[in-house]
């Protein structure tokens, strides 16, 4: 623990032998290419697919049409709503599959793709979720009977007559109108599978770039039962993965086209989608339109908040959400701030857009409300005219008071919020800061100073409330020692860049003493790995590490009966210190872990089941709060509206930290994943429903040249209820940088009465709102 | 309507039977099985492509596999040697330069021409020189670290310290 320990998997990566799906090769394998409407709401009149058949390698074009014949032209969707998989008659956004084409190679399938002619009647459609919900907008899902509006469902927690009564009586209230916009994950890897589909042993094998591959595994076969596709018959191998963020957690109607037609031709079938292709159709995140408001006393005393939410989920609820919470977890959105009253709502709208909602690097929309508490936070402070730092101060929840009940029902585990500002304001200098900003802005020059202190909620999840399509959000380890006393350890999860061979070798070997070099980690086969639903919304330490720690100990506990026989001693003599047990007072009298392995195999006690393996499914009793204090410091050009980050330090606090530099490149990562939508992401739609930055040419996924030179550090607060004391880090630094950027920004602008811009805050957007308060 | 072409992969020469229109990096992947080399976009922006063209990066999914005919290709598969890996691959690995390894061959490529230009650059001079690759991992404090880290060494002097500034 503690040690940054250099990764186990890079060697295959640095030389190029890392293992992704697109690198599959199969003998007679076809290719698959899709075609794709170019409108956003629009009746199929008619598909003809007699040109593209003419093609030389073409051998088939598949409609709604051929999978309506099995039944297999509608899927569920993570949040039991529907998705098509090939549409029989309506498209319902821009993009939306189509038909699919198979051929012998790729080129051949793209060229068939551009031959297929399809004739379309196109209506007007939905896009503005506010108008959605017009009594005279056209109703979308007309395939859901008995639907009379485009509303998905509502959904409220807090007090709503304590805050109305709060919000008229309080001295100040603020209330800013904020969207959070629709993102994509634009990992570098695009989604794709390879599936093949053995006749003779009425077997799939299901390559695919999936963050979750057991619950792919379970969906298959929940899906695909009735054509003999039973889960026994279902093997998912997830690969290497060019990253996922959540965007490789939703079943896409290309996997599921691959799999029928493998497993009608009897041949290997590959589909890989391109970058165009994954930005304007897999899964989108965030999108939510929010009114927050907070109420408080003049001298500075948070007394409570108000969030009504508008979420665009585009025209399916394809959100990964676990199911009881259509939110996900917003209602931590009352923040690192002690206060009991809250009223939060939200409702959910169909649009002519594509469907998502995925947790990118967030515990399921953590981010729209950390953004939502910071910047209204920040509000406040300005209205009353303190100093934001010192108001967080005056209000965060005090170290002593954890585990904390949050008025929407959480209990924070444990957390010291004052330490990480204090640490935070040290490293960048905050009071120096604070002076320099009064200096320029007596001379006219605008330099802004963000912060955000942000809590967070991870590692879902508890079995009482979480689960996803009725399967319990546990995770998984099973380690089994090898007679000379190396291991292999195998897990549900799912690493997609995160280090997993590293960490949960680490985690292993601090519990059982075997050195982490002989620790063998595996994941992604579902023939082999214990069951689990995956990685994602920072769950891989908080769960399976979890379980991997609990496993080690349970093989611990049979270690000491071996040495106590081995020893002839009572087990209360012995005494462990990693890596042997001795006897009390006696240490020259000791067994090595390798040596009571190796008994395991060649001399184990009678009566004691022979072997050294331990599984352990972990069901946490709570969900992790790790947080962080960041502070961002810009300086804004007057004349062009251009920003530059000058600092940005981030101070985490995941509890106890397993490989420090793991960690912090974590952090890196995330903090580059959340200076994007603050600064520079947006999928952007134009009235008629096009996308009009659907490529890498013109959606701006910040290079090295716009992401600053992060700085990092840590305080540690364990998680008192985590067998190891650890929380989860990945997406806290996504979650929690936004608003501190966006704070940093308004708070530049402030002098000229700006109290809020929407986030990508671009140089245009500052120039317009300088120019609109009088700036010339 | 099928081409005869020559080229050489990290020394080894190939003469392969290629359409005209087929890209440069499909011919590496799926012909030659290296596959190293990535794709990540169709817009020629995000890098993970990137091979030296008899000595240049270029993005080699906006070359056609004929353009490189009678030329001499090198990918991430031939950095290292007998002596052991590229000083590039050690700083990566050393620097925790990656996450899912998806961008770090083209990255690498990049580098290594990088550097052949300006054997000492500043933190400046690197984000601007690696700006044609993206990566969605790493937020890029590493990869400068880990280009620092290789020039270096193949200056021969004193690799900077690896550990995490993490305070
Ligand atoms: S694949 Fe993106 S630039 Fe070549
Ligand atoms: S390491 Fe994943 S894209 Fe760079």
């Amino acid at each position: 623990m503690g040690h940054s320990l250099k990764r186990k998997e890079d060697a295959r990566f640095i030389q190029g032998k890392g293992h992704y799906v697109d690198d599959i090769q199969l003998p007679g394998m076809l290719h698959m290419d899709i075609v794709r409407s170019p409108y956003a709401y629009a009746k199929i009149k008619s598909i003809n697919a007699e040109e593209a058949l003419k093609i030389p390698g073409v051998i088939a074009v598949v409609t709604g049409k051929d999978l309506e014949k099995y039944n297999l032209h509608w899927m569920p969707t993570l949040m039991s709503d529907t998705q098509m998989v090939l549409p029989t008659d309506t498209v319902m956004y821009q993009a939306q599959e189509v038909a699919a084409v198979i051929a012998t190679d790729r080129y051949a399938a793209r060229d068939g793709k551009e031959a297929v002619m399809v004739e379309y009647e196109p209506m007007k459609p939905v896009i503005d979720p506010y108008k959605s919900l017009d009594p005279d907008a056209p109703v979308l899902r007309t395939d859901k009977e008995g639907k009379k509006d485009n509303h998905i469902w509502h959904w409220e927690v807090g007090d709503k007559e304590a805050t109305e009564k709060l919000f008229n009586e309080a001295e100040v209230v603020v209330k800013e109108q904020m969207h959070i916009p629709r993102i994509h994950v634009s990992s570098i890897e695009t989604c794709g599978c390879v599936a093949d589909y053995d006749k003779i042993n009425n077997h799939l094998t299901m390559y695919m770039t999936t963050q979750a591959p057991h619950a792919i595994r379970t969906v298959i076969a929940l899906v695909a039962g009735h054509v003999g596709l039973t889960e026994e018959k279902v093997r998912v191998v997830s690969p290497d993965i060019g990253g996922g963020f959540g965007g490789k957690v939703p079943v896409y109607p290309g996997y599921v086209i691959a799999i029928a037609v493998s497993f009608l031709v009897g041949k290997p079938v590959k589909w890989v989608e391109d970058r165009s292709e994954n930005l304007q159709a897999d899964s989108f995140a965030r999108d939510y339109h929010i009114t927050a408001e907070m109420a408080g006393t003049k001298d500075g005393k948070i007394l409570g908040t108000r969030f009504k939410i508008l979420a665009d989920h585009g025209y399916t609820d394809a959100a990964a959400n676990p199911s009881k919470f259509p939110t996900g977890m917003f209602s931590i959105g009352t923040g690192s701030y002690d206060y009991q009253t809250t009223f939060m709502e939200a409702d959910a709208v169909y649009t002519n857009k594509p469907p998502g909602g995925v947790a990118y690097r967030c515990s399921f929309r953590v981010t729209e409300a950390v953004h939502a508490i910071e910047r209204i936070t920040d509000r406040f402070a300005l209205e009353i005219g303190k100093d934001p730092a010192q108001l967080r101060m005056e209000n965060f929840i005090k170290k002593e008071d954890f585990p904390w009940k949050s008025p929407t029902g959480w209990e924070y585990d444990s957390g010291d919020y004052h330490a990480g500002l204090k640490k935070a304001m040290e490293v960048v200098g905050y009071d120096e800061l604070r002076k320099e900003q009064a200096e320029k802005r007596k001379r006219g020059e605008l330099m802004g100073i963000g912060i955000s202190t942000f809590t967070e909620i991870v590692g879902a999840g508890p079995s009482k409330d979480f689960d996803i399509l009725g399967i319990k959000m546990f995770d998984s380890a099973e380690i089994r020692v090898h007679p000379t006393g190396k291991a292999i350890a195998r897990f549900g999860t799912k690493s997609q860049g995160q280090g997993h061979e590293t960490t949960y070798a680490q985690i292993i070997a601090e519990e059982l003493g075997i050195p982490a070099e002989h620790i063998q980690v595996e994941e992604g086969d579902t023939d082999t790995a214990p069951y689990g639903l995956g990685t994602y919304a920072s769950r891989s330490t908080p769960t399976a590490g979890a379980a991997a720690a609990v496993a080690a100990r349970k093989l611990r506990d049979k270690a000491r009966k071996i040495a106590a026989y081995l020893l002839e001693v009572s087990e209360d003599d012995l005494e462990w210190e990693p890596g042997k047990f001795f006897v009390k007072g006696a240490p020259e009298k000791s067994k090595t872990i390798q040596e009571i392995v190796f008994a395991a195999y060649t001399n184990h006690p009678q009566g004691m089941e022979a072997g050294f393996e331990a599984t352990h499914y972990y069901d946490p009793p709570n969900l992790t709060f790790p947080s962080g204090a960041y502070i961002c410091v810009v300086d804004v050009d007057k004349d062009t509206g251009e920003i530059k980050v000058r600092r940005f330090v981030a101070i985490d606090d995941c509890g106890n930290i397993i490989n420090p530099m793991i960690v912090q490149g974590q952090v890196h990562g995330g903090l580059t994943q959340g200076i994007a939508p603050a600064m520079y992401e947006e999928l952007v739609y134009d009235e008629d429903g096009n996308i009009l930055n659907g490529t890498f040419m013109d959606y701006l996924v910040p290079t090295a040249v716009e992401s600053p030179s992060w700085e990092t550090g840590h305080t540690v607060t364990p998680s008192p209820h985590h067998p190891i004391g650890a929380k989860g880090v990945g997406e806290s630094p996504t979650v929690g940088a936004p608003p501190a950027i966006a704070n940093a920004i308004v708070d530049a602008l402030a002098p000229y009465g700006i109290t809020h811009l929407d986030i990508p805050i671009t140089p245009y957007k500052v120039w317009k709102a300088l120019r609109e308060k009088g700036a010339n | 309507m099928k081409k005869q072409i020559t080229i050489s992969v990290n020394g080894e020469k190939h003469t392969l039977e290629v359409e005209p229109r087929e890209l440069l990096v499909h011919v590496i992947r799926e012909k030659l099985r290296l596959t190293g080399t990535h794709i990540g976009c169709d817009t020629t922006s995000c890098g993970a492509c990137t091979v030296l063209l008899n000595g240049k990066s270029i993005k080699s999914c906006t070359v056609l596999a004929i353009q490189a005919d009678g030329k001499e290709v090198s990918t991430v598969e031939g950095l290292a040697t007998a002596e052991g890996l590229h000083p590039l691959q050690e700083g990566f690995k050393e620097n925790h330069g990656l996450h899912c390894g998806f961008c770090t061959p083209g990255m690498l490529m990049r580098a290594v021409e990088l550097l052949e230009h300006n054997d000492n650059p500043t933190e400046e001079e690197i984000r601007w020189g690696i700006a044609g690759n993206l990566c969605r991992c790493t937020g890029y404090n590493n990869i400068v670290k880990a280009i620092q880290y290789a020039s270096a060494k193949m200056r021969g002097e004193e690799t900077p310290s690896t550990e995490p500034e993490f305070v």
